[in-house]
């Protein structure tokens, strides 16, 4: 029942618009039946209501009348102002912490409980470090049990200096002493955690609006869950409201929620969402980009810049030839680094494997590192063509040998090899389901 | 649904510790939430249902964007409105009134789920409570053995988040206030080696229910969700049966993920029950309704505050009549 809901926006609207193909415009007919999908989507997705109802109208009104590009079925000149239009509102590129005033420079992170702000003080701390910057970290959280404990125990992980609070402190002390002495040991800035607390605590809101006038930070991050719901609106508004945010954070971006909670925050708060969390390791912290976060929104994979990327890239003769060999389910190593060689000229190969919809979800467990893959084309380099052929003849007597041929180690090989076995299983199941020759078709060109 | 409001016991811990609240009862807070949910939802149900008044494809379309703006997924929305619509198409003229106490009806349907006693009979018992990060698995493990201990019986906790920095002394805090004993080991340890002696403990010490903190995971990580499975696997070695419970905690501010969530915990361990926590805010957790309506899962108990006895048993008709007022 419930795949029923999550089905693929791009193909309900593909389907929405089946009678209709062909024709040179967007009629109001047309739009008006494409655009229910669309809000449906939207909904299903956590944008609130309201903020819906305003995006959906100015998509209204862009739509209609507009030219379908010959290369687009209506579906997709629909999708392709949906998505352009979800970017500009959720602001169309990243925008940069400002760092700006005397040092050091106070950062503050507020949200509710369980939001994520001890973590994320954390990974910001590191992720300032790389930036050749020198981060302290301020643990105002004194509710929580053990929550300074945490953050010195993440700030001793990666090695970031870290507030030591005395007993009985509270948190307003807490921050200017700790900015006292950051200034006092030259950091240049003081990340401060707070306690989770809920909007409509005026105690607590009260509290959070002390401290910030205790240290005037140049940066007030609300630090959301992408699994919000439709309540992200009063959230956010009651704290920009309170405290005066200056940015967002959107955390345990990881998972499969559609994270429309960012736009519903966006768009009640104009303030830009400036990182994602993106795993629970510390290094997991991405500067934001509108144009991901707005294909996930519409849960479709980046459908039109595959197509367009394809079309420049691929060399189509390959791919109707891997299409055949999957087909026949003879997917060999061969085929692999052809495809490695075609991914390169694209673009990541995580990216693109992302793109395709109903794929994104099913790689998390193979692993697409970027190094690794000049790595990998340099192991079947390394082989024999029978080897590519048939990677069943691979013993360890031979991996030991394309492990020294590709300045790789046996474990690399194994590696590779395992990646192998998994991609053929899953390329195999998308194909059992039809994916592939969705995906074969938008290659092609319909 | 009188329990939910009845207690009041003003020297009772704070989760958070000191935080500067002056002690209210469950009631004034509880009645707090629901004007605050009433005051939200006047744009939307409050009025709608104020003044009598005929039910047109209007009034729908208010009632249906009422509904969704309280996390209530589409496909319930529907379920519950298109019986409705069909009578209005069907000639029948409707008043509000009427709408409203069929829907509460249908509501109250949805979430009459059969759900077995609570704490569950085996001796002893291991309760398992797992979800997502961040949705309050620690703090509502220590609210349970509050509320366990209250009750006469004897808990232990079991420290089996071992990943999450400081979770351990967050559970041992909470066994020091509470006066509960808890098993657990250094962070990073196996969690299933946790769990694993946690129940011999509990067995060796004639304790009646072993409360089990995991750590927190998102449901689509692959090698954490085997995990579970494994630590699950575990305590059936050690207790037969056992976790005889597996309690999903949600977080009442999800929106449709929480959907997945069920899914894909529910795919590596049998679900007995649902915890929604952080009914307090002004997220009024309309998704368990859909939760209810798609899963069938019961919904076990909401934490309604920031308090140790903020933890009470769901009650169907508080829930709906907070949602229709």
């Amino acid at each position: 029942m419930y795949c029923i809901l999550f089905e693929n926006l791009s193909e309900r609207l593909e389907d929405t618009f089946k009678r209709i193909r062909g024709r040179g415009k967007l009629t109001p007919k047309d739009v008006e039946r494409g655009l229910r999908e669309v809000r449906l989507a939207l909904l299903e997705a956590d944008v609130n209501f309201r903020v819906v109802k305003d995006f959906i109208n100015r998509v209204k009104e862009r739509a209609l009348g507009a030219e379908v590009m010959e290369s687009l079925t209506p579906a997709q000149q629909l999708i392709k102002i949906v998505h352009e239009e979800l970017i500009k509102t959720l602001g169309e590129k990243a925008v940069a912490l400002d760092l700006s005033g005397p040092k050091p420079i106070p950062i503050l992170l507020v949200g509710l409980q369980g939001s994520g702000k001890t973590t994320s003080a954390a990974k910001l701390a590191l992720f300032l470090r790389k930036k050749g910057r020198r981060p302290f970290l301020v643990p105002a959280d004194t509710y929580r049990p053990a929550a300074i404990d945490q953050l010195q125990t993440l700030a001793r992980q990666i090695n970031i200096p870290c507030y030591n609070p005395a007993q009985g402190e509270t948190p307003v002390e807490i921050v200017k002493k700790a900015l006292a002495e950051a200034k006092a040991q030259g950091y240049d800035v003081a990340i401060i955690d707070t306690a989770g607390r809920l909007h409509i605590d005026d105690q607590m809101m009260a509290e959070v609006e002390e401290i910030k006038k205790a240290v005037a930070p140049r940066e007030v991050l609300l630090v959301a869950d992408a699994m919000t719901g439709q309540d992200a609106v009063n959230i956010a508004k009651s704290f920009h409201e309170k405290v005066g945010l200056t940015g967002v954070i959107l955390t345990k971006v990881e998972g499969d929620a559609r994270g429309g909670a960012a736009l519903s925050i966006r768009a009640v708060t104009g303030c830009p969402i400036k990182f994602l969390g993106t795993g629970e390791k510390l290094n997991a912290l991405e500067v934001f980009h509108p144009d991901r976060l707005a294909s996930r929104i519409l849960g479709m994979g980046d459908v039109l810049s595959l197509i367009e990327k394809a079309q420049e890239a691929f060399d189509l003769k390959k791919a109707q030839e891997l299409h055949d060999k999957l087909k026949k389910e003879a997917f060999t190593l061969e085929d692999l680094r052809d495809q490695i060689r075609q991914m390169k000229r694209l673009g990541s190969l995580e990216q693109i494997l992302k793109m395709i919809p109903g794929l994104g979800n099913k790689l998390k467990d193979i692993p697409f590192d970027e190094r690794e893959i000049v790595k990998m084309e340099a192991i079947i380099n390394s082989m024999t063509p029978q080897e590519r052929r048939y990677p069943k003849i691979i013993n360890a007597s031979r991996k030991r040998r394309i492990a020294k041929g590709s300045g790789t180690s046996v474990q690399d090989v194994n590696r590779l090899l395992k990646s192998y076995e998994e991609m053929r299983r899953l390329f195999k199941r998308v194909r059992k389901k039809g994916g592939l020759q969705a995906l074969a078709r938008s290659l092609f060109g319909r | 649904m009188f329990k939910w409001f009845k207690k009041e016991s003003p020297e009772s811990p704070d989760t958070e510790g000191n935080r500067p609240q002056q002690t209210k009862g469950l009631w004034s807070k509880f009645q707090k939430g629901l004007s605050r949910t009433r005051e939200r939802l006047k744009e939307g149900l409050g009025e709608l249902f104020v003044v009598e008044r005929i039910v047109d494809e209007a009034f729908f379309e208010e009632l249906e964007e009422a509904l969704i703006t309280a996390d209530i997924n589409i496909d319930t929305v529907r379920s519950l409105l298109n019986p409705l619509r069909l009578k209005v198409k069907d000639g029948q003229l409707l008043k509000s009134s009427e709408c409203k106490r069929y829907l509460r009806e249908e509501m109250l349907k949805m979430l009459s789920i059969p759900s077995p006693a609570f704490p569950p009979l085996a001796r002893p018992a291991a309760i398992f409570l797992v979800g997502v990060n961040g949705v309050g698995k620690t703090t509502t493990i220590a609210k349970l053995a509050y509320r366990l201990k209250s009750e006469g019986y004897k808990p232990l906790l079991v420290a089996a988040d071992t990943f999450r920095a400081a979770a351990i002394e967050q559970l041992e805090t909470w066994s020091r206030r509470l006066e509960v004993p808890i098993v657990k080991q250094t962070p990073g340890a196996d969690p299933s080696s946790v769990v694993f002696e946690g129940l011999k403990a509990a067995q060796k010490r004639g304790v009646d229910i072993a409360l089990v903190d995991t750590a927190g995971r998102l449901h689509t990580k692959y090698n954490l969700m085997e995990e579970l499975k494994k630590m699950a696997r575990v305590a059936g070695k050690v207790l037969e049966g056992a976790p005889h419970e597996n309690l999903l905690v949600i977080d009442a501010t999800t929106g449709q993920n929480a959907l997945r969530q069920v899914e894909l915990f529910g795919q590596a361990l049998p679900l007995t029950g649902l915890i929604i926590t952080k009914m307090d805010g002004t997220a009024k957790g309309g998704i368990t309704l859909t939760l209810a309506h798609l899963f069938k899962v019961p919904i076990r108990f909401v934490g309604l505050g920031e308090k140790i006895e903020d933890l009470d048993p769901f009650e169907a008709e508080a829930f709906v009549d907070a949602i229709l007022p």
